[in-house]
């Protein structure tokens, strides 16, 4: 479990080495160079060893038709209520179906599982299930040397290798020497498990994923009843296609315990120390942010309206809301991203929580809109499902490249605030709190998610509701001049938010528009002073929010010269979803030895108020992002801080060895060599690059 | 507040007024800033006028705009009002009505408004059915930008923009209308104020979207343009006024009468006679199909404005989208109960650590 908040709380290291190759085949957990903590072995009556692992990362790879996330969702579910914590990689092709067994159509989900506190999906997999030559092809480079493949080699043709520029087969030319390879004809065991199920072949070999799934699931001793419960209910009208996968899935079990290829099967025990006490389950990011929506709807009282147009990662959070209608939640699916905003705004002026979700170039699309709700003075949610772009870009890839936009990407000087969220499950609490400054504040908010921490998973205490903020706020009743009229833009001193006067309140009828209003009267104006006057205000208005102060993790021994809370001389800062990778990196920093402070922003407008404190007080100050460095320019600008970019833009989180790597180059350039001299991550470093 | 009882049965979900009101209690203390002699006068005081007519609760009346000279005309009333962004109103509009359907929500808009950069919103609003009234001010030029052409101008218009002429091809507001399943489709004019009330009192009578496309004339950039529907010389014989259920007559002593065309199907004006009168095409606002109405919105001759109809072409219920969606709500909840935000949280897959 990713943690909520700035401290690690846990002080387990992950491994300092990359994912321990091969590890079962090798006989003993404990011969994993760099692991920290050796497998243990045990033997079985029938000649089976089982061997305790504290963690593996497992990667199913297949075509876009093989159900490779149906696979991993599944293999999810079981390991979160087995009582692992775990982070999970979906990977997918933006085609529905490319063409298939092709290199452009092999869809993966990568799941990181484990005994202890984890951060992130796993750098590299222990094991590599591929589905076809593409599946192998595609994620190969990914494995490192050692590890377990599992391959279909029914989908090893001639043909099939051929499309994916095998000139010979790798199962057969020693190409995966190096790997422990199970060549397993999954099509055909299938077919054989489903030959009295009446189905056609055809039919039979789609079943295929849960023969995987099964064999991984004693592979790692997974419980199976709640697949068993899944398959029945989601082919509750074909009962005999969910037969036959139920029949499909017991089949791989029963070949793992049975054929001698597979002598090991692993442990994994539940992570019971990383987790506080509570009710936990699995949640994705979009399927937690959908979740905070609807708590803020109930924690506010207010009507949730979402106007929303299909967009790439988005619109699972539309799907997941339509369902919820018995909350008074109104889905309404636009004919265009500005519609979408626009009548969310319409429901806003009419009292609703109104909020839009897309991503990037929806954003673009709703740029005036969102103008339009700073001038109104209205609450509004912008929930952006950041991709990698520009302009299409790569639709089902994550990117954090929508800052800049998000901040700035409007005419005039129009502030929006924005929040992001650090983790998947983050997104609940994400979402509670930009309702909180939109509702307080009456200003349309950015909510910055993205499409790592969207799909990806992790487990999740369930907050009880008396735990929720409370999130009323009052509309306007009563006229509030001494002359009996109504001024719809005379601000609360406090928080200069003005008054929100619903359509239907008597006496308080008023009309609000994008032109330059007086402030106060709200009327139309186009006095030079009064348009300086409010342009000023509606930023002071932002500027003035009250968010919580950045924390900052830095648990070295104050030298003097370090941050305010400790020694270290570099801080690295971060923003939004690299939070798993980054914290991951600082572990391993800091279990060689290495001094090194983090801190995470979930507030980027307006930053925490002692953000410039938190800066001048580091040396060095080190800016991962998945964009080439939007977060590390307004640092610079806002603060003449020295901040350095460190970034990808792959479509792909980063790898904690990658993020480790390059905290380990600045501590050893730095000047303070006792820092420096004390870091050694070499070992295994670049393995995986 | 039952809808038998409610003069306008569409609008039995809006809270009534409690006393009777006057025109002066829709004016606003605005100044209006239209151009001296600006046809948009005239249609304000006939809305301020009809108003009290619904006896709603005034603060359950909203008017939304977009960006044009006409989309000012929320700051004139004195309900309540937004002035929203270029050819957006009626998305905004939606979603006013469709999360609050005690609201009366009505639509000013222009010809450039809503039908170039805010077509994609009007032709979906039409086909939603959500429970709006727009009232597209066409006066066939760009008035707030000085004088450019606009989406209804005639193919050949010199303006700013079009020194030799334009090249497009106008819409036919009403077609468009009604190729977007429009249920209610009417046109009037802006300065016969009796003809413009009656249509506004159709539309606010209809269940759903009303689209009311009214003549207007810009006296600054497009001076007149409806002259042919106006001048006493010319009207009668360019002016089809349609009244449901009677034949469709006009002209000089009615002696034009619009016929079918048993061949095509279509329609055409012609010289009624002793031989035809008794097949001039009666007029059916509530066909159930949209052939004939479409057939009328042809009528008009795009450069003299001859054989214009005006008055409701088409009033045909259909499903209204908001109390569909307040239904929906409603189901939702008989079916599952009121949402439980613990039981939502916790799903069915769990597990403790103690």
């Amino acid at each position: 479990m990713t943690s909520q908040v700035d401290v690690a709380e846990s002080t387990e290291g992950e491994p300092l080495s990359e994912p321990s190759p091969g590890a079962g085949m090798l006989g003993s957990g404990g011969d994993r160079p760099g692991s920290d903590r050796p497998g243990r072995d045990g033997q079985r009556g029938d000649g089976k060893r089982v061997t305790k692992l504290d963690r593996v990362v497992i990667r199913f790879a297949g075509d876009s038709g093989d159900g490779m996330q149906l696979t991993g969702d599944r293999f999810t579910t079981e390991t979160a209520g087995f009582g692992n914590d775990l982070s999970t990689l979906p990977n997918f092709p933006a085609e529905i179906r490319a063409p298939a067994g092709t290199l452009p159509g092999v869809s993966s989900f990568q799941l990181h599982f484990a005994d202890h506190d984890i951060l992130t999906p796993g750098d590299a997999p222990h094991v590599l299930v591929a589905m076809n030559p593409a599946a192998l092809k595609a994620n190969l480079g990914d494995v490192p040397r050692g590890a377990e493949i599992i391959v279909n080699t029914d989908e090893f043709t001639k043909r099939a290798l051929a499309k994916v520029g095998y000139a010979a087969d790798p199962l057969g030319d020693g190409a995966l020497d190096a790997y422990s390879v199970h060549p397993v004809p999954l099509t055909t065991l299938t077919v054989e498990a489903l030959k009295d199920s009446g189905l056609a072949r055809k039919d039979a070999e789609r079943a295929k994923n849960m023969f995987a799934l099964g064999l991984l699931s004693w592979m790692y001793h997974r419980p199976t009843e709640g697949t068993e419960r899944f398959l029945r209910v989601k082919f509750a009208n074909k009962p005999d296609i969910a037969e036959a996968n139920v029949t499909a899935f017991r089949a791989g079990w029963n070949y793992g315990e049975t054929t001698e290829d597979f002598a090991v099967s692993y442990e994994v025990a539940p992570a019971t120390a990383a987790f506080p006490a509570g009710r936990y389950r699995n949640i994705s990011g979009n399927l937690a942010l959908a979740y905070g929506l609807v708590a803020a709807s109930q924690q506010s009282g207010l009507p949730l309206f979402l106007g929303s147009y299909p967009i790439t990662p988005a619109s699972d959070i539309l799907h997941e809301l339509s369902k919820h209608k018995n909350f008074g939640v109104r889905t309404f699916q636009a004919e265009d991203e500005i519609a979408g905003i626009g009548a969310a705004l319409g429901a806003a002026f009419g009292g609703s929580l109104g909020v839009t979700t897309t991503s990037g170039p929806g954003v673009a699309l709703k740029s005036e809109t969102i103008g339009l709700a700073v001038s109104l003075e209205l609450p509004l949610l912008v929930i952006d499902i950041q991709r990698g772009g520009p302009s299409t870009g790569l639709p089902t890839k994550t990117e954090q490249a929508d800052l800049l936009q998000a901040m700035y990407g409007r005419n005039g000087e129009a502030p929006v605030p924005i929040v992001a969220p650090a983790t998947a499950a983050e997104c609940f609490t994400a979402a509670l709190e930009a309702a909180r400054i939109a509702l307080t504040y009456r200003t349309p908010v950015f909510l910055l998610s993205d499409g790592y921490l969207a799909n990806g998973s992790e487990p999740w205490r369930i907050p009880e509701p008396q735990e929720l903020p409370d999130l009323r706020v009052p509309f306007a009743t009563e006229p509030n001049r001494p002359d009996g009229s109504f001024w719809p833009y005379l601000r609360d001193p406090e928080t200069l938010a003005r008054p929100w006067a619903v359509p239907g309140t008597p006496g308080l009828e008023h009309r609000v528009g994008g032109i330059e209003k007086q402030d106060g009267s709200g009327n139309i104006s186009y006095d030079p002073a009064n348009h300086d006057h409010m342009v000023r205000i509606r930023q002071a208005k932002v500027d003035g929010i009250t968010v919580p102060d950045l924390t900052v993790d830095d648990p070295s021994p104050a030298s003097g010269r370090g941050g305010p809370t400790g020694g270290a001389g570099l801080l690295v800062l971060g923003w939004g979803s690299t939070y798993g990778p980054i914290a991951a990196a600082v572990r391993r920093v800091r279990a060689a030895g290495g001094r090194v402070a983090q801190a995470h922003l979930r507030h980027l407008n307006p930053f925490p108020a002692n953000l410039g404190e938190v800066l001048a007080g580091y040396d060095r100050v080190l800016v991962p992002e998945m964009n080439l460095g939007q977060l590390a320019h307004l640092l610079r600008a806002k603060y003449l801080v020295d901040a350095e970019s460190f970034t990808q833009v792959t479509g792909l989180p980063f790898k904690a060895e990658q993020l480790a790597d390059a905290l380990t180059a600045h501590l050893r350039t730095a000047d303070d060599t006792d820092t420096a001299d004390a870091v050694d991550t070499t070992p295994e470093a670049g393995r995986d690059r | 507040m039952t809808a038998e009882t409610h003069a306008f049965p569409s609008l039995s979900l809006v809270p009534k007024a409690a006393a009777p009101q006057s025109m002066k209690d829709f004016k606003s203390d605005q100044e209006v800033r239209w151009c001296p002699g600006c046809g948009d006068y005239a249609i304000l005081a006939a809305v301020q006028s009809f108003l009290p007519e619904l006896g709603l609760a005034r603060e359950n009346i909203v008017f939304v705009s977009g960006i044009g000279c006409s989309s000012r005309f929320p700051y004139y009333l004195n309900t309540y009002g937004m002035h929203s962004i270029h050819g957006r109103a009626p998305a905004i509009a939606t979603g006013l009505a469709a999360s609050r359907p005690d609201l009366s929500v009505w639509v000013v808009t222009g010809d450039g408004d809503a039908l170039s950069i805010g077509g994609n919103h009007l032709i979906h609003a039409l086909r939603r059915n959500v429970n709006l009234k727009i009232l597209l001010f066409n006066n066939r030029i760009y008035g707030l930008t000085k004088g450019q052409y606009s989406p209804t101008s005639e193919v050949g218009k010199i303006t700013k923009s079009t020194p030799m002429g334009s090249l497009d091809a106008p819409f036919n507001p009403l077609s468009l209308a009604l190729g977007a399943e429009a249920g209610f489709v009417a046109r009037t004019i802006d300065s016969d104020r009796k003809h413009l009330q009656s249509v506004l009192r159709a539309a606010a009578e209809h269940q759903g979207t009303a689209l009311v496309e009214i003549y207007q004339n810009c006296n600054i950039f497009n001076d007149g343009a409806f002259d042919a529907l106006k001048e006493p010389a010319t009207r009668d014989d360019a002016l089809i006024r349609l009244e449901h259920g009677q034949p469709i007559r006009f002209g000089a002593g009615n002696g034009q009468g619009v016929f079918r065309d048993p061949a095509t199907g279509d329609l055409a004006v012609a010289e009624v006679t002793a031989d035809n009168a008794d097949r001039v095409l009666v007029h059916d606002a509530h066909a159930a199909g949209p052939t004939t109405a479409f057939a009328l919105t042809r009528l008009a001759a795009q450069d003299t404005l001859h054989n214009t109809p005006i008055g409701v072409l088409r009033s045909v219920q259909r499903p209204v989208y908001d109390i569909q969606m307040q239904t929906q709500l409603d189901q939702a909840v008989a079916q599952r109960g009121p949402g439980d935000l613990a039981t939502l949280l916790t799903g069915s897959d769990t597990w403790s650590v103690d």
